[in-house]
């Protein structure tokens, strides 16, 4: 009798385990990145990181980027140029609402745009802005932009996302309940853990497959590699530990997908701080690295070597790792001429990644070889943006700046590394209004050369972007375009 | 000196300690490779005849690395134990001297409160307020030692205090101060090497703990603590780059512990007489 019980009730389980089984596909997914974003205001900072959590996801602009790089329709689902190129009408989608369920129209827009081109507006990346004369609402879903000149990358800048749409009613409260107009919605930051996100059921689009996405944060590369193999996360985008890769790739569990980005990694030099206000001491130290020792060393050799601000994938880049090649001899001799036969004293300060931290250590080394000593500090993000970033207490820092085609940074004199030329300030402007794309190409490439020859900074190579994550996942994005993790075609499969 | 080696756990701590010690002296004039030059083409090789340890993440040698980890880690916990004795010793010496009086009192709720924190937190604390460097761990770590120091001296003497021969000290005229120095402390000596000896072990682990989570001697400084962490991601790539630095905080601190047991055994008379 006991066990005929014992048989059924064996029986039911398997059945039970087997309908579990046959139920649909995962609906959830756990995301992990190895930075949190310090608020979840994209319209209002440079961290990445918000964007990675939250572009397209929550978040949305007039266009978007797909994830080959390219300038797809987002809100507005087309668009008019005026001969000139000077006015924009934009047709938006009908019935598109907002998490809170306000209407978003043409208003909106107007707002957004405004409040990001304003004289008090704290976008990180107001040169994106800088064009607009005007913004006119003409109808609710159609909104009509003056540009003071003609920009051919108009289309372009609307996909960051420093120009996703917010609303005014919800405004104040952004920086920790945004509410946008994506796929998912907001749903709850545990500080230092995680962010959740949760389907948005009114989505004015392709409804996303998931119902609930959770952003893990894990700065550790140790613990990040951990919670992969324990299957803690579902998937890990930005893979900190590059020596691990080869694991996964052999493990049939995990998928790696190993991308390009628009991440130039630089070691940054404060322009306007001694020595460093003396080109020959920038270039001594730029002839003072040997690039492929960080690639190997740092990266285990991921990723592309560069030799001025521009990815390596865009048609318009030049290779010039010429100007900057491993030379110590030449370096000494420069920093003689320089007026240093000894070297000198300077800090090195490092964000979290292990990018900056490893290569920070085969840097220090480099320029210990040539009579550079340098002290290293190792900070957080948030204290690296206090000091480095806002601050300009530094002499020199390693970042990877991951915004697509942003070598506008050297036009703004107010920069963290302080660049004030006027010449390339003015070769950007034309660059900015110039509509052939011929002559374009053939500015940035004068820009890309200028840069590089004035040793701005060491520039040293293109992050790739390693994703591992579950076999099983398909839709995640392979290349970064953007900093984004655009979930919202991401699904499980069997 | 027969006493000594006889010990059965002092030889084998004896011998420890002295190689490791001997590893941080010789570091001071000569290593096989410097560790502050990388050689990122040949890292991560296994252990060969040119390096015996094999080579780190960076190419750099990690025998050269353990010498040099091995003066981190011992100058750092020497000179804890040291600030740990120069305080602690003269606050229990007086404690002791004037028992009960209000001085005792403030000396030794002070000590509590030291006592009551976690030590590693409060170490984590003060670098990361002062910043993550080793001249920080050691004061962090030196403080905790504070208190050891003052409770055992302490202790010791006031059951020294009631001896006779002190009291024939006192009747013959001489001040507290001094007979705490002329007649306690040689006679709480004994005690404080012995207890010196684990808390110079318990140092070593403390940096070694504070530099695996950064807080420690930053780089180049080279120290064992650091190198376990960085190696971490790396362990089923190449296992050498964790083992060595592992297995030199095991055996120092192993060294060290069976160093102060022996010690104990044979500076105390009194178990001395009840072993053999």
């Amino acid at each position: 009798m006991r066990l005929k019980l014992f048989g059924n009730g064996l029986i039911s389980a398997l059945a039970l385990a087997a309908s579990i089984g046959i139920a649909e596909a995962k609906t959830d997914i756990i995301v992990a990145m190895q930075l949190e974003p310090p608020h979840l205001d994209p319209t209002s900072a440079a961290a990445g990181a918000i964007d990675s959590v939250l572009y397209s996801n929550v978040f949305e602009g007039l266009t978007r980027f797909g994830p080959d790089g390219s300038v797809n329709p987002g809100l507005a689902k087309s668009w008019t140029i005026s001969e000139d190129g000077k006015t924009y009408t934009f047709n938006l989608h009908d019935g598109v609402k907002f998490h809170d369920g306000t209407d978003m129209t043409a208003e909106d827009v107007k707002f957004s745009l405004d409040r990001a081109r304003g004289d008090d507006s704290a976008n990180a990346q107001k040169a994106l802005f800088a064009g607009i004369e005007s913004v006119e609402v003409i109808d609710p879903v159609t909104v009509k932009v003056t540009l003071s000149e003609a920009n051919s990358n108009f289309l372009f800048n609307m996909a960051w996302g420093d120009a996703v749409i917010v609303a005014p009613e919800t405004i104040a409260d952004i920086k920790t309940n945004p509410v946008g107009t994506g796929a998912f919605k907001f749903s709850d930051w545990v500080q230092g853990d995680k962010i959740d996100l949760e389907k948005n059921p009114d989505y004015w689009g392709t409804p996303a497959q998931l119902d609930n996405v959770t952003f893990k944060f894990i700065s550790d590369p140790t613990a990040a590699f951990a919670a992969v193999m324990a299957e803690d996360v579902n998937a890990f985008v930005g893979f900190p530990a590059p020596e691990n890769l080869p694991q996964f790739e052999a493990d049939p569990r995990f998928q790696v997908l190993v991308g390009s980005t628009e991440g130039e990694t630089i070691l940054a030099m404060n322009n306007k701080l001694e020595p460093f206000d003396n080109i020959k001491v920038r270039e001594a130290v730029a002839h003072a690295i040997d690039r492929q020792a960080i690639i190997d060393g740092a990266m285990f050799g991921y990723g592309t070597p560069i030799g001025t601000h521009f990815a390596p994938h865009n048609p318009d880049y030049v290779d010039l790792t010429g100007l900057s090649q491993y030379d110590p001899e030449r370096s000494k001799a420069l920093l003689a001429e320089a007026g240093f036969p000894d070297g000198f004293e300077t800090t090195l300060k490092l964000p979290p990644p292990s990018y900056a931290r490893r290569g920070g250590e085969i840097i220090a080394s480099q320029l210990r070889a040539v009579g550079i000593e340098t002290e290293i500090t190792n900070l957080e993000w948030a204290q690296w943006l206090e000091q480095v970033f806002r601050g300009k207490d530094y002499g020199l820092t390693i970042v990877s700046h991951t915004e697509p085609m942003d070598i506008g940074i050297y036009a703004r004199p107010d920069y963290y590394f302080q660049y004030d030329n006027p010449a390339f300030q003015e070769l950007f402007a034309a660059i900015t209004s110039e509509n052939d794309p011929e002559k374009r190409s053939e500015l940035l490439k004068q820009a890309e050369e200028m840069i590089a020859k004035d040793y701005v900074n060491a520039y040293l190579f293109q992050l790739a972007f390693p994703t591992v994550a579950d076999a099983r996942i398909k839709g995640l994005w392979k290349n970064q375009p953007t900093q984004a993790t655009d979930l919202t075609a991401v699904v499980w499969e069997d | 000196m027969k006493i000594f080696l006889h010990n059965r756990s002092m030889l084998p701590g004896l011998v420890l300690t002295l190689i490791f010690t001997g590893a941080a002296i010789v570091s001071l004039v000569w290593v096989p490779y410097d560790t502050t030059v990388l050689n990122i083409a040949e890292r991560m090789k296994s252990p060969s005849l040119q390096h015996p340890f094999g080579t780190d993440q960076f190419g750099r040698d990690i025998l050269s690395m353990i010498m040099v980890g091995a003066r981190t880690s011992i100058a750092v916990a020497l000179v804890a134990v040291g600030i740990g004795m120069l305080a602690g010793v003269p606050l229990g010496l007086a404690a002791a001297a004037r028992k009960g009086s209000l001085l005792d009192e403030v000396i030794m709720r002070m000590n509590d409160l030291v006592f009551a924190f976690p030590s590693l937190l409060i170490a984590v604390m003060i670098t990361a307020v002062f910043g993550a460097s080793a001249l920080n761990a050691i004061i962090a770590i030196g403080i905790f030692n504070i208190p050891v120091f003052a409770r055992l001296t302490r202790g010791a003497a006031l059951t020294l205090w009631s001896r006779e021969y002190i009291m024939a000290a006192r009747v013959a005229g001489k001040g507290p101060a001094r007979i705490s120095v002329e007649h306690i402390l040689p006679n709480v000596t004994n005690l404080l090497i012995v207890q010196g000896t684990i808390q110079f072990s318990l140092g070593i682990l403390a940096e070694a703990g504070l530099s695996y989570v950064g807080l420690g001697a930053q780089p180049p400084t080279a120290s064992w603590g650091r190198m376990l962490a960085d190696s971490q991601t790396m362990i089923s790539l190449a296992p050498h780059l964790a083992l060595f630095p592992g297995l030199a905080i095991l055996l120092t601190v192993l060294g060290l512990n069976l160093m102060g047991d022996g010690l104990r055994d044979v500076l105390d008379p009194k178990l001395r007489r009840s072993r053999s």
